[in-house]
Order: C-alpha cells, then structure tokens, then sequence
C-alpha cells in the first residue's frame, strides 16, 4: 500500500490564511495554560446558592426512611428535596433507557447514589446539612459479578425492565447481548495447527478530567431555568432535563460552559437535573461543584471486562478462526452500556481478516458503580485482549508478532465479522511497519559519568535502582475503532453560519452546540469556515440550545460531523452570496455567468484567479444565514442473533510500538517511548492531531501500569476515590511520543479526514503489557499492572485491592459457572 | 472551628497549653488533606507559618538542629552534605509545591507509618525536640513513633526542631511508588552506614503499623562487618551476608494488605531495597577509604 496523503472531497481550497491543514492556535490555550480559563467550577453569580447532594453509602439496600428535618431546620438551609419533592411523574433519566433515578427511590443500587440534595448560602452549611440528612438502609445482597448477577436465585438489580433490550437477554441482569457468527468457527478450528486460548481481566478505569462536574442553573422569569453547564451534548442533556422538570425543551436554555476534559465522562448526567430542581423550587441561581472524590461517584467509568478468547491459525501463520466471549460489567445503571456492547462484539476481532467467527459480548447489571462511555468505548478492552493473543499464536508459530499482524491485517475491502465491507483506507500493515521502522531510543539512558541519573530509571527520583534487574522489553500492538453513532443512530449535527459586512470588512460567525471540550473543534470550525468562505474573521459563537443539536463531543465524531454541518453550511452561504452577487453585479462582468466562481481574501474571483467584486460591495449591508442539519452515510443495526449488518460509519486505525524498562526485581515499569502511527485521513489541525494521539496515547498507558478504580469485592464500595490512591500518569512517568500522521483520504468524509480522537488510546495500553512481557517473561493476563504482578507478590485470591492475577472465566455460554471466589 | 494565629513560639506554647486539642498547621501536607477529606475537624487550628524560627535550621558539630518548618526544598537544596539521606527522602515527597511548604515537623506530628522522612531519620539517628510551656525535652527517635498516626508527644507540647546526626559516611534512601512522582509510599527504606560508631542503622516506612528500625538485621550485619574486619579492610560485603542482612530486614516488617500494595509485596520490597542500599552505601565507604588512604 501506498501512502498517498491527498484530500479528496475538497469544495474549494482558499489560500486564507488560517484555513484547514494549518496548525492554528487554540483561541483558548493561552487562557488555559495560565491558569485565566473559567471553567464551570468558576462561574458565580450574585445571591446564588450552593448545591450539594447525599449519596448513599452502601451499595445495595432498600431506604426504609429519609428524615430531613434537622437538614431543613439548619439556618441558611433554603431547600431539601428527597424523591418524593420530584415536581412531575418523569422521575428516571438514562442516554437510551431510563433506568436512573434522579434521586433513589426505594432502594439504592450502587455506592454513592444520589439520595437527596440541598441547597443552602454556603457550600459548607449544605455539606453540612446533608450529613444531617438521616437515611435508614436495610442491606440487601449484592450483585458484583457474573456468577452473582446469573445465579439461580440472584437478586435482580431493576425488577420490572421493559426496556428495547429486555425481551432478548438471556438474564434480567444482563443489560444488553450481541452475538456476532459469521463462518463456521468450529470447522475452521479443524483447520488449524496452533490454537490458543487467553484469558483476560481489563481494571475499571476513570476519565479523571481535571474539572470536576459543575454547573449553575438560574431560575428564569418565565418560570423556565438557565443551565450553565459542563457536559459533552447539550441536547441530550436537555431531552433529559426538561420532562423531570416539566419544563418544555425551549424553558430550559442551556450554555456550555468551560468544561475541563470529558472523555466520555460527561455524555451522561450528573449534577444538571439536581441543580435545575433546586433553583426551580428556590427561585435562586443554585451553583453544584462536586470535589474529586464526589467525582469518582458523579460520572460512569470505563467498563471493567473479563475476556475469553480463542484464536486459531496455520502454520503458515494465517488466522482460522476467532472465538471470542466478552463480558463487561455495566454496574448499576446502563448509561451506553448497550452501544459499549456493540462496539466490543463488532470490533472484537481486531484489524485482522478471518472469515469464521463466533463472538459474544454482554453487559451486566451489578450493584458496582455504573459504566458508561469512555475514550475507546469498549474497543479498548478488546483490544488488550486480541493483542495479547495476536503474540501469543505468534510465539506458538514461531513468527515475528509485527509479522505475523502483518500476514493477518485487513485491508481496504476486508470483510468485517459483521459483514460489513470496510470501503476507505485500512493501512494496517503500514501504520505497524511504520512504528516498526522508527529509530529505537537508546540502551541504558541511565549510565553518566557522575554514576545513574535515577531520572531515567524505574522509579525514578525515588531511587529505587541504580540499574540492577532493570531489562527493557518492546511490544507492539494495533488496532480498530469505529468513528461516530452506530448501529442506525442518527448521527447528525448542526451549524449555523454567518456572512455580514461589519466595521467595512467580511466577517463569519459560526454558531454550533457542539460541546468543546479541549478537543480543538472551536479551531477546527474557523479553519473551516476560512477555507469555504475566504475571509479571515471568523467568530466562533458560544455553544448552546439556541441552535440546533451538534451531537456528541464523543466517538472522536466532531471533526467528522460538526466539521462536515460547518462544511455544508458554509457551502450554502457561498451559493447565496454568489447568487446576490450575480442578481446585484452580473451585468457588469460576463464571467459571473461563465466562470466557475470563489471566494478568497474577502473576494469573489474566478477560478482563473480574477477579481470580480469585493465581498463587501456584494452584500452590502445584507446578512447571510443558513442553518442546516447534516448527516453521514448511513447504519444498520446489528442483527440480534448473527449480529451481521453494517453498523459503523467508518473505522480508524493506528498502532504503537512501546520500549518499557522493568525492574524485575521490585516490579517498577519505566515507559521509555511510546511510538504512534495513526491514519488520519486529512489533518484539519495537525498540531491538534498529534496532540489527540498523544493524548490518548499516555491515557492509553495509565491503564496499563497504574490507572484503575478499585471496587471491594464483598462491599462493592470504592476503595480509592482520591487522587492519592487513584494514580494518574504525572509527566514524569510520560515516556517520549513520536508520532507519525498518515492522511491517506476517506472518499466519504468531508475533506477525507478520519477521527483521531480514540484510536491511539486502543493500541497503546496492550502495547506496553506486551512490552511488558517482552521484559520479564511473564503471562500478565490482566491491566492494569501492578508491582505485585511482576514479582509474584499478589494475594492469592481476589484481594482487597482487586490485584487479581490470575482470572479465570467461564466457558462459553456458562453464564452461571462461577468466575472467583466471592465473600473471602 | 476556631484559627490561631500565634505570632511568636512564646504564643504558640501558651495557645497550646490553653488548647490542648489545637492542631498545628505549618505546610499543610497532611492536615490539609484531612480537613479537606472531613476526616477530621479539629476544635482549633493552630497557623504557625507566622513562628519565622521553625523554618531556620543550624548545622552544629554533631547535629544539625532542623527547624519543624524547614521546607523539603531547603533540606534538598542546602543540607545535602549533612542530611544526605533525608535530602534524598526529601526528593520524593510529593511534587515541587508542596516541596516548598511541607518540612519533618508535619510528618512527625502526623507520625502516618508513609510520612517519608521518617527512614531516613530513623537511619541516621536524630532527636524530636518537643516543647511546651512546661519545658523542653528532646525524644529519641527510636522512642517517638508510639502507635498507627501516634507519637509521643504530650497534648501541650509542639515540635520545635528536629536534632539529626550529621552523616559520618553514606547514606541511602530508597521508596516504592506505583508511579515516577507525587506518590505515597507503598514501602520505603532509609540506610546510614555511621564509620565513627562503626554501625549501620536503617528505618523502615510503610511497612510496619509505625515507622521501624529493622533492629535485628543491624545487629546481625554490625556483628558481620565487626567480625569480619570489613571497616579496616574494605572489602566488598559478602553476598551471603547482604542476603541474610535484606531477609532479616524484610522480616522486620509488619505490613498489611490495602489499596496501595500487598503485605507480601511490601516486605519483598523492603529486602530488595535494604540488599541494594547496602550495596550502594558500602560501596561508597569504600571508595571514600581508598580516597583517604590514597591521600594519606
């Protein structure tokens, strides 16, 4: 394969300077980096009180009583509300199936549950006040696996489910099942010389943005409510908002607000009903920040898995055959648990070609905290697992893993295992040749003439190692993601884009609702608009319900669909423009009739390059307008039982090759590099891109070496809700990030650009576990990995901490056979 | 929850005496995080960043008496020649910022079995110089950690300094975080080899309800290097005695599974650390040896 880097589908290129393909500067970085951003967290307003909510502290227990009055009769107190205060009969909230209360009613189903909310003049009196709240729980049995969520006489965590997913779950405590069978998996393993079996245990990870949930909601004098607020898609928000409120959707008036990373995080509720509720029922702008630890039980998490894989292959090192059962804990709510499901099914293969497969993914309901939508969306977990495999069979055969990828990596016109024919792009065997070819860092970094720079050790300045045990290991891995809603969601987002003479001069203005949430698609949508329109000012609007639905800042789709309504939208102010200039100035000039005509430099001009008319003597004082819906091809469901059907709207592709250096003896891992090549299609920003796949990337490694939420297995409660205890990568332990861009065109995007936001944080985990391995020689069947793992110092069972080591699963369809242990 | 502000040490003692449940504040490290967490809501909190004497220190002949307040910055910028093992543990405590406020006073009023000063003040040996208007006493560090979060500190009393054996030969300082920074110890390990005594003295963190010295293994290795003639003759500690040395070490400790790590993790740590400080920290005695004897 060829890298050839053109952009196909361009409607008019524009020398403007500032345009697509620049590395313009975010409008906000400046602001950011010197700490004079306003994020949500900062907003105030005069008289405004503070928010604050009870959660439960158990994670399973019918409420037998809530008794309020001493939180109420506390001075400064202006509200107490309770499920009960709930203004109209929509009392449930959910992104596709209304399972979560707004406040618990009757029972609690997770650890740190909404229960009850206050809002009083100070953010301590309410603290205060709500831990004067008193709730009587009585404990009920916990649901926390799959063995306990399957078993005979389990508890069911919702009893009477009438949702879309109910009627085809084979347990009321599974959320949502996709089979996917294409081939004959059996037969084909009759074909094989090598077969191998994996098991796999992925931690819970958290998005851990940097700024908490927080919003602020100011009750209007229309009796509607104005909601400043952090999230990922106001207009989802909003279809949640309004009906608890019992407010139409247009009384209900939502502006972004500065929002400190998401990672899909945000796509769910949090605070938003709460604090709406609370003005409402004050008549008060009410302002809810949670705190770090509030936030570890304010948002969803990444899906925990247990993962079973068998793969076959010959002994010329082609696949026979994938069979595959995935089973991802939901926790207590659904959130996206069902797309979460379709995306781990559908790309659990990897970017590989095999024609006979057998796939099952799940999702649970159990009483641990609910999982949702985060970076990867459950192709994350599949693929650490498929990656661990894909050198497995290699080590069997005896090949070159990168080779063995190589022999096995799909291509343009590969059949998915849904059928589905991938039509753009696929550079697999390239992104992994690419990464392979890369200069290698340097051995032993560490050794200077004034003895070891621990800086460059495991361990760092904590002075572990001067070198001793430390072996460097290089691991590779590659992988699939789907860009954008699938599964026949309408994908599809709006933009309304301005073209007026102001101060003598042409400026844009572009107004989306698409939520910025530092993926740099307030840049991107300027670049655009100079590109299609040729005028240099571009204002870009603050983001709210006053324009149509943007969809989500999520499934790396903004650049794709908000760029591509920009797109559109601009292309019709131009057609408008023309057309006033030909109504107003084509008698003058033939070629206004003949040429074929754009704008550039705040002009009109031919393709010839000659000036026919300045923008401002064309439009005068009249303003062009358009706002207009936009939509990308297409999907299909997957269908329930075979799961074949073209689900996704495009794929993305990139692969890592990461050098690890391990202290063997006390289990410390130094990534030394982390070495990137991501197809993007078309580099609308390239500086933003590789900021993406960097990004991802180090997200990439917290889950493999330190990043997880630990659950206790007995309680369900979460054991490290801090930023002590729950570790993040410092830039410390932020290893070099070369990265190299491909922009080979997808014919169906706009401008060929592909998402970039997801793909780098798939590769990069099962990257640095193979690495890993490379350097010590061991199995590490489980992420994250800890010191423990490496040095055989994990408890033996399940442990507090949740260090498992070991994690067998069930076989196939043995939805009630027991995973671990329980109660120890 | 009421805030002293004393503006000297007079004021602090006299504010302590009337009361005795007042929380001092200097860094904030740790009573910062409690607060913020509500884990703990003192009566009184008692500021003593306006005390400008608790953040002085004084090198003298044998010790160098280090205000409580003495930021980590300070001790790993000016004291690394003295203090060689506490400016390494200094190193690691948390990130630059909080290097600047933080100083031992918190962690030894805290006396948490992570606080990373501890090993390395056990190792090198030191005295807690407590005071209240009843007078001054100055506790052995071995005598101070009294229990999990305890120390033997009276309710009137304050830190006023801590009194740390300037190094007489190389000190080590090593500890176990999941990550390269900004983390709490999973297990930690402080060793000063002292020629003058001819003595090596270590201290255990995070491995232990309190912060410990591995006693018997001193023992075993002062008896090993002493029979052995290794102070005069500097050789190379055999293996074998550096082995036994980190298992009696890892032995010493008394860890517990949580979050951070598991109690097998940690006393396996603790042995590997204690075998390559020792490596490290005899390795420069004899290096230092050839120098002086090459200069004799």
């Amino acid at each position: 394969m060829t890298a050839n880097g053109a952009p196909t589908g361009l409607t008019q290129g524009s020398t403007t300077r500032g345009g697509i393909g620049e590395s313009t500067l975010r409008p906000d970085g400046v602001l950011k980096v010197t700490g004079e951003f306003a994020y949500a967290s900062d907003m105030w307003h005069e008289d405004m009180l503070w928010g604050q909510i009870l959660r439960s502290t158990v994670a399973h227990a019918e409420i037998v009583s809530i008794d309020t009055s001493e939180a109420l009769a506390t001075a400064g107190v202006y509200a107490v509300m309770t499920y009960d205060d709930l203004p109209t009969d929509v009392r449930h909230y959910g992104l596709e199936i209304r399972d979560t209360p707004v406040l618990a009613h009757g029972k609690v189903r997770h650890h740190g549950e909404p229960v009850a909310i206050v809002a009083a003049d100070h953010p301590e009196t309410a603290r205060r006040a709500a831990a004067k709240i008193r709730v009587e729980y009585r404990e009920l049995p916990l649901v926390t696996d799959e063995a306990s969520a399957t078993a005979p006489d389990a508890v069911l965590v919702h009893e009477h489910r009438t949702d879309h997913h109910s009627g085809h779950v084979p347990h009321p405590n599974i959320v949502h099942r996709q089979p996917i069978v294409r081939g004959d998996a059996d037969a084909a393993a009759g074909r094989a010389d090598v077969i191998v079996e994996g098991d796999y245990c992925f931690g819970m990870q958290d998005q851990a943005f940097l700024g908490p949930e927080s919003g602020l909601a100011v009750p209007g004098e229309d009796g509607g409510v104005d909601l400043y607020i952090a999230t990922q898609w106001l207009h989802s928000d909003l279809r949640q908002i309004a009906p608890v409120l019992g407010l139409p959707e247009d009384k209900v008036r939502m502006t972004l607000s500065g929002v400190g990373g998401a990672f899909g995080g945000r796509e769910d509720l949090s605070m938003q009903i709460h604090a709406c509720l609370l003005a409402l029922r004050t008549g008060k702008p009410v302002k809810i920040v949670y705190n770090r630890f509030e936030s570890f039980f304010g948002h969803v998490h990444r899906h925990p898995a247990r993962l079973h894989y068998e793969h076959g292959a010959t002994r010329d090192g082609r696949l026979t055959h994938v069979k595959c059962r995935i089973v991802l804990d939901g926790g207590a709510y659904a959130s996206a648990s069902p797309a979460v499901v379709g995306n781990a099914a559908s790309l659990s293969v990897g970017p590989y070609v095999c024609e006979d497969v057998d796939i099952e993914a799940l999702a649970l309901y159990s009483n641990n905290p609910p999982c949702g939508a985060m970076r990867g969306f459950g192709a994350v977990q599949a693929c650490f697992a498929y990656e661990a495999q894909m050198d497995k069979v290699a080590a069997e055969l005896g090949l070159d893993p990168v080779e063995f990828r190589r022999i096995n990596a799909m291509e343009q016109g590969t059949l998915m295992p849904t059928g589905q024919r991938v039509d753009s792009p696929a550079p697999v065997a390239e992104l992994l040749r690419r990464v392979k070819a890369m200069p290698m860092p340097p051995e032993r970094q560490w050794e200077s003439s004034e003895g070891a720079d621990v800086r460059q050790l495991p361990g760092g300045l904590s002075n572990t190692t001067h070198g001793e045990g430390v072996v460097r290991g290089v691991g590779y891995a590659v992988g699939i993601k789907n860009v954008g809603f699938s599964e026949g969601f309408d994908d599809y987002s709006t933009a309304r884009v301005r073209l007026e003479v102001a101060g003598g001069r042409p400026v844009v203005t572009v107004h989306t609702a698409m939520a910025e949430v530092g993926q740099g698609g307030v840049t991107v949508h300027a670049q655009i608009a100079r590109t299609e329109l040729g005028v240099a000012e571009v204002t870009i609007r603050p983001a709210d319900t006053q324009v149509g639905s943007a969809g989500s800042t999520s499934a790396s789709r903004q650049t794709y669909v908000t760029g591509g309504a920009v797109r559109n939208a601009c292309e019709l102010v131009r057609e408008k423009v023309l057309e006033i200039g030909r109504r107003r100035l084509g008698p003058y000039h033939p070629a206004w009739a003949t040429a074929e005509l754009l704008l550039e430099g705040g002009k009109v001009v031919t393709d010839g390059g000659e000036v026919l008319a300045d923008l401002v003597d064309v439009l005068e004082d009249e303003v062009v307008e358009v706002e207009e819906e936009w939509r990308h091809r297409p999907t299909e469901p997957f269908d329930p039982r075979t799961g074949q059907g073209n689900g996704h709207v495009q794929y993305s592709f990139a692969a890592h090759r990461a050098v690890v250096e391990v202290d063997t003896e006390l289990g410390l891992v130094k990534v030394i590099e982390l070495a990137c090549a991501q197809d993007v299609g078309k580099a609308l920003n390239p500086l933003s891109v590789v900021g993406q796949i960097q990004g991802g990337t180090v997200q990439g490694l917290g889950i493999a070496v330190m990043e997880e939420i630990v659950v206790d297995p007995v309680t369900a409660k979460v054991r490290n809700p801090s930023f002590t205890d729950y570790l993040l990568p410092t830039i410390l332990d932020t290893p070099a990030l070369p990265v190299d861009v491909l922009e080979l065109a997808d014919d169906h995007a706009p401008y060929g650009l592909r998402g970039v936001g997801e793909a780098p944080t798939l590769s990069s985990t099962p990257a640095v576990l193979a690495a890993i391995r490379d350097a010590t020689g061991l199995a590490l069947d489980r992420t994250p990995v800890r010191p423990e793992h490496l040095t055989g110092t994990a408890a033996d069972q399940d442990p507090p901490g949740g260090a498992r080591n070991v994690t067998p699963s069930a076989p196939p369809g043995a939805l009630t056979k027991s995973h671990t242990a329980r109660g120890t | 929850m009421d805030f002293l502000r004393p503006a000297s040490w007079e004021e602090a003692l006299a504010a302590k005496a009337e009361h005795p449940t007042a929380v001092p504040i200097a860094g904030g490290t740790d009573v910062m995080v409690e607060i913020n967490f509500d884990h703990r809501r003192p009566e009184y909190l008692m500021d003593l960043n306006r005390v400008a004497d608790l953040t002085e220190w004084e090198v003298g002949e044998d010790f160098v008496r280090l205000g409580a307040s003495v930021p980590y910055t300070r001790i790993m910028e000016d004291l690394r020649t003295e203090l060689p093992g506490l400016a390494l543990a200094s190193h690691t405590v948390a990130s630059p910022q909080i290097r600047n406020r933080g100083g031992v006073g918190g962690n030894l009023g805290t006396a948490s079995p992570a606080g990373d000063a501890h090993p390395a003040l056990l190792a090198a040996g030191a005295e807690v110089e407590a005071e209240s208007v009843r007078g001054t006493r100055r506790i052995p560090i071995d005598a101070f950690y009294t229990g999990v979060k305890r120390n033997a500190l009276a309710p009137d009393e304050l830190i006023r300094a801590v009194h740390v054996r300037k190094a007489d030969g190389p000190q080590q300082f090593s500890k176990v975080g999941t990550r390269n920074a900004m983390v709490i110890a999973v297990c930690a390990f402080g060793l000063a080899v002292h020629p003058d005594t001819r003595t090596v003295r270590t201290g255990i963190g995070s491995a232990a309800p309190t912060p410990i010295r591995a006693t018997a293994a001193e023992e075993f290795l002062n008896a090993a290097l002493e029979e052995g003639g290794f102070w005069d003759n500097g050789k190379v500690v055999t293996p074998s005695a550096v082995k036994r040395f980190a298992d009696l070490c890892a032995a010493a400790c008394d860890p517990i599974d949580d979050v951070r790590g598991t109690a097998a993790y940690r006393r396996h740590a603790v042995g590997v650390m204690a075998r390559r400080t020792l490596t490290w920290t005899w390795e420069s005695y004899r290096g230092a040896r050839r120098t002086t004897e090459g200069a004799a």
